[in-house]
């Protein structure tokens, strides 16, 4: 084991196909087109002496260290921003280019404290290395005069001015302007890669300083601390508090973050078994290189002290929790199934697999339901996030997943984001989307809230339609209008890859006059206009994007919307190729994943539907079982069935029913129907609050296997400490499988990625040997496509023709009255993620410690209501208290809040109200009344004492022992 | 119980009128077998036992739609020991 060193080529690659040689100090070198020449000098194994250059950035050519010479020209240029050109002759180490840079280095350590033993880049500081590089070894000037080193001239003990103190108010990085060569890099960075404009250059000449926004602190600025600039700096300027704490890393895998569905690749860079830092890997096919908060410095929770170590147990959910070994626990779980299988029907369990986990453990779990206990009552939390773009997808062009790898948005001329927020959802793909959008591709937002990708720095999108939350079907819809009865539509494409008659039928029902954008205004609230030019921006202006989130699938309509979308991108020829696509931004780290690993209980893995006899008959002769042929419950049926008695145990890894599924009530009353309710997680979530039986998890930083994100791409999850808890979770459901008579076993999580791979075409290809090779792949990934397949539907949809569906608008029941007067959507916010049980517990609550109620100035007047009050917000099914934020990014008539905190507990507010096709819960839609409050509900209160007592814990075990 | 806590039997009602909504606005050839196909296909087998319950009701709140389509609707079979 060693630390990965990945190869800093100090100037982005040149995309050009025209190649070029050229001769560097006396070795032929061949680049393409575009190159530096200190790009080519390191091609070719010579490093440049640089400072200011790294590749993550364009080259900027202020530090004057990289100067080389060319035959036949004057002067010394700077090779990161001298381009390579056919037959130069370039020399970079001479007499001449020694002495200057000799001379550059001596100014720079001239005004450099030389505390390195005991500074926290000592070993991974650039400015130490290039010292080396160009034989420094007398520095002349001395820091008797001006300089930033030194808090006190050292003659006479006056306050030096230009000395500024170290800034520590970001939890997770220092800036100490002493040690800043500025270089500009972390300005750059701030910038080009990750699009926020935090950072500028102050002052002039030697007066020049790093400053956050107005010269304020890094928390106070505009910074979002995604951590570019901390990789960018090539000193102890900006260093991450945990190698100031640690040291420098030893050693270093390449994984997988575990946050949101972009799936970033991160080296965890370790020493012993302490992870030091996550960097983010720039081989990574996803990132690229590039970060945000949470997945470079929310892994505090992976030691957090409220983790979960030993497996517990108790009769009743009112008791204290009894901690047990795994032996009794497994033992416990296994004959209470047992029972109630034998008391109620088989049908009478069930499972839920975990987004969170890997396709390892998830392909388990779901293994286990339908192997084990004999039924398909499995699920997974794509119910009530993406089940909708599983329907609407398959249903159109025959696949359930996105059409595109994140790098097509660099080939992107005109997006659609609609109900997606990605600088807060996917902020990584948020920061590429941004560049993209600063080379000039148009922008048009669909959503209820003026989102950051509305207007941001350098930042405007072409067009924002507000439209009214729950009227997404009727939008789209309308969008096709346009692009129909104007002749926008591509009938060369149409004619070629769908079906033709299904096109007519579909153009004739979009072309009729209540579909135009005029008559749909009334509803929807959209300036007809508007809409018009947007539709006919995306049908002219070039390849078009469609990017969507869960505004769009959390809704009664949720695969309707999908589906819209679909025949848009079919109507303007925009599928197949690079920079188009239908794109769903998948939510967590493995949503697509445990979709593929067969997490639907009508679907077995592949996306085959449990009727299907051939491919039961595969998993039959494999596992030595009768598959049942009938589909299982859903999570809102097991918890109906539960209810109605008839359902009564359930196995649930890594998910958080009880806080992020809808009505919360509701959940809670199955869940307390249930007589044995297990749950499998890192921290005793809000759903073990009604369990009888906790077994502990593991983080993935403890275990090996794969995660699939929302290209589809199947990235390697790395082992890098030992599980806390004693066993990976894969570990824990097959001990649970033996125990309940299943002969598993297991060594490795790569030999259930091979049992995927012979029973699920599309994972024929994959093997831990081919991403160890490749690092990534994308499914379909078979002998048709032996290395994945990062774009589909190329030639012709995965179903033959593209279908176009009709997609009338129907209003949800859901409707706003005289009571419920306000709408309710719902979102979230960068630093937190999902349900919070990850973030909360890191210091990313620094930037949100509360969920909040953005309500419109116009709305919280009418109810006396000031910014920072307390609100009851309540709706048919329940009430909560919270602060209120005034406004104006939300509409009036509109309220918005994220669910990151158990306290706040939104999702007692919002309804049981469904998507038609899958059940998909409408959360983005719930009619509320907001009013003033004097503190928490009632429930509120209830709920607290219930979770604080049901959180008791004996410790037994020591005794026992 | 209120409005909005409803008994299973009223969701699958609801659930089923949806679907209907859905395949109401489908070309007509496709509306029979859209609405059975789907329940087929997603509802378990307690569901549509549930459901054919609900059909023998005189007044059982279901769109015509998923009464025409109730005859291609698969009959639950015993639940395998």
């Amino acid at each position: 084991m060693s630390l990965i060193h990945e190869i800093d080529f100090g100037t982005p690659a040149s995309k050009s196909e025209k190649m070029i040689s050229l001769t560097i100090d006396g070795n032929e070198v061949t680049v393409p087109e575009g190159t530096s020449l200190m790009r080519a000098a390191m091609e070719a194994g010579i490093q440049v002496p640089k400072l200011c250059a790294t590749d993550m950035v364009d080259a900027f050519g202020s530090c004057r260290l990289c100067l080389i010479e060319i035959e036949g020209r004057n002067g010394t240029p700077a090779s990161c921003t001298t381009p390579a050109m056919q037959g130069l002759v370039v020399h970079t180490q001479t007499q001449r280019l020694k002495d200057i840079r000799k001379g550059v280095m001596e100014l720079y350590i001239s005004d450099h404290p030389l505390d390195c033993l005991t500074c926290a880049a000592n070993g991974d500081c650039e400015l130490q290395d290039m010292a080396g590089a160009v034989g420094l070894r007398d520095v002349r000037y001395g820091y008797e005069g001006d300089n930033h080193v030194f808090a006190k001239s050292k003659n006479d003990n006056v306050a030096n001015d230009r000395w500024m103190p170290k800034d520590e108010s970001n939890p997770y990085f220092t800036y100490d302007p002493a040690k800043c060569i500025v270089c500009s890099r972390c300005v750059r960075a701030c910038e080009e890669v990750q699009g926020t404009f935090a950072l500028t250059i102050e002052g002039r000449g030697f007066s020049s300083r790093v400053s956050p926004g107005m010269h304020e602190h890094f928390i106070d600025s505009e910074c979002v601390s995604c951590g570019a600039c901390v990789q960018a700096c090539p000193t102890a300027t900006l260093t991450e508090k945990s190698v100031i704490q640690i040291g420098q890393p030893e050693h270093s895998k390449v994984t997988t973050c575990a946050y949101c569905g972009v799936g970033c690749s991160f080296k965890a860079e370790m020493r012993g078994e302490e992870l030091v830092r996550m960097v983010p890997y720039k081989d990574g096919k996803a990132n690229r290189g590039h970060s945000c908060v949470k997945g470079r410095f929310a892994y505090g929770y992976s030691t957090h002290k409220d983790r979960i170590l030993n497996p517990m147990i108790r009769e009743k959910v009112s008791d204290p929790w009894r901690e047990v070994t795994w032996e009794e626990a497994y033992k416990h779980v296994a004959s209470e199934f047992r029972r109630i299988q034998y008391q109620y029907g088989r049908n009478s369990i069930g499972g839920i697999t975990s987004s969170r986990c890997t396709n390892e453990e998830t392909y388990l779990v779901q293994k286990l339901v339908r192997a084990g206990f004999g039924n398909n009552n499995v699920d997974t939390c794509a119910r009530v996030c993406h089940s909708p773009t599983g329907y609407g997808l398959n249903k159109t062009f025959g696949t359930s997943a996105g059409t595109q790898d994140f790098d097509s948005v660099e080939h992107t001329d005109v997006v659609i984001v609609i109900g997606a927020n990605p600088t807060d959802g996917h902020p990584v793909f948020a920061s590429r989307l941004k560049k993209r959008l600063r080379q000039g591709a148009k922008l048009i937002v669909i959503d209820p809230r003026r989102i950051d990708l509305v207007r941001s720095p350098h930042i405007k999108a072409a067009h924002h339609l507000p439209l009214r939350p729950g009227t997404n079907v009727a939008v789209v819809t309308s969008l096709s209008h346009v692009i129909v009865t104007e002749g926008l539509f591509n009938e060369k494409f149409i004619r070629e890859r769908c079906d033709w008659d299904e096109f007519q039928d579909w153009a004739a029902f979009v072309s009729m006059p209540e579909h135009s954008p005029e008559a749909i205004e009334q509803l929807t609230g959209v300036p007809p206009q508007a809409l018009r030019e947007a539709a006919r921006l995306f049908a002219t202006g070039g390849n078009g994007a469609i990017y969507y989130g869960l505004g769009v699938t959390e809704h009664s309509q949720g695969s309707t919307t999908v589906m819209a979308i679909a025949n848009l991108a079919m109507a303007t020829g925009n599928i197949g190729r690079k920079g188009v696509g239908v794109n769903p931004l998948r939510g967590q780290n493995n949503v697509q994943g445990s979709c593929d690993m067969g997490s639907f209980p009508h679907e077995l893995p592949g996306y085959r539907h449990v009727s299907d006899d051939t491919t039961r008959d595969i998993f039959d002769k494999l596992w030595g079982v009768k598959l049942q042929n009938e589909p299982g419950l859903r999570i809102p049926n097991m918890l109906d069935a539960a209810v109605d008695g008839t359902f009564k145990g359930i196995y649930i890894q890594g998910e958080d029913i009880l806080q992020s599924d809808p009505d919360t009530k509701h959940v809670a009353a199955g869940l307390a129907a249930m007589e044995c309710v297990v749950v499998q997680d890192l921290f005793l979530n809000e759903t073990a609050n009604y369990a009888h039986v906790f077994l502990p998890g593991s983080t993935f930083l403890e275990k090996d296997g794969t995660f699939t994100n929302a290209e589809r791409r199947i990235n390697r999850v790395r082992k890098v400490m030992s599980p806390l808890n004693g066993y990976a979770d894969w570990e824990v459901t097959q001990t649970l499988a033996q125990a309940m008579g299943l002969n598993w076993n297991y060594t490795h999580p790569s030999q259930i990625m091979d049992e995927v791979a012979l029973t699920t075409p599309s994972f024929a290809g994959v093997s831990y040997d081919l991403l160890e090779k490749e690092g990534s792949v994308q499914w379909p990934c078979n002998e048709k496509a032996p290395l994945g397949t990062p774009i589909m539907h190329i030639d012709s949809f995965a179903r033959g023709k593209g279908k176009f569906v009709r997609t009338e608008y129907v209003a949800t029941d859901e409707r706003t009255g005289p009571r419920f007067p306000l709408l309710l959507t719902t979102g979230r916010i960068l630093s937190q993620y999902n349900v919070g049980a990850q973030t909360r517990r890191t210091d990313n609550v620094m930037w949100h410690e509360e969920d909040r109620l953005e309500i419109h100035a116009h709305d919280a007047e009418l109810r006396g209501i000031r910014d920072g009050d307390w609100v009851k917000i309540s709706s048919r099914s329940g009430e909560t208290t919270l602060r209120a934020l005034i406004t104006d990014r939300v509409s009036p008539g509109v309220v918005y809040t994220t669910f990151h905190h158990p306290t706040t507990q939104a999702n007692v507010i919002t309804t049981d109200f469904t998507d038609w096709a899958t059940n998909c819960p409408e959360y983005k839609v719930t009619a509320v009344q907001v009013g003033a409050s004097n503190g928490p509900s009632d429930w509120q209160i209830e709920y607290d004492e219930q979770a604080r007592k049901s959180r008791r814990i004996v410790q037994t075990l020591d005794a026992a022992e | 119980m209120d409005k909005n806590h409803k008994t299973t039997g009223d969701k699958l009602v609801y659930m089923a009128n949806q679907i209907a909504t859905f395949f109401h606005t489908q070309p007509k050839s496709e509306a029979v077998e859209g609405v059975s196909n789907h329940i087929n296909l997603f509802w378990e087998s307690r569901m549509r036992a549930q459901l054919f319950d609900i059909l023998e009701k005189e007044d059982n709140g279901l769109d015509p739609l998923v009464i025409e389509a109730a005859p291609h609707i698969r009959k639950p079979g015993p639940v395998p020991a």
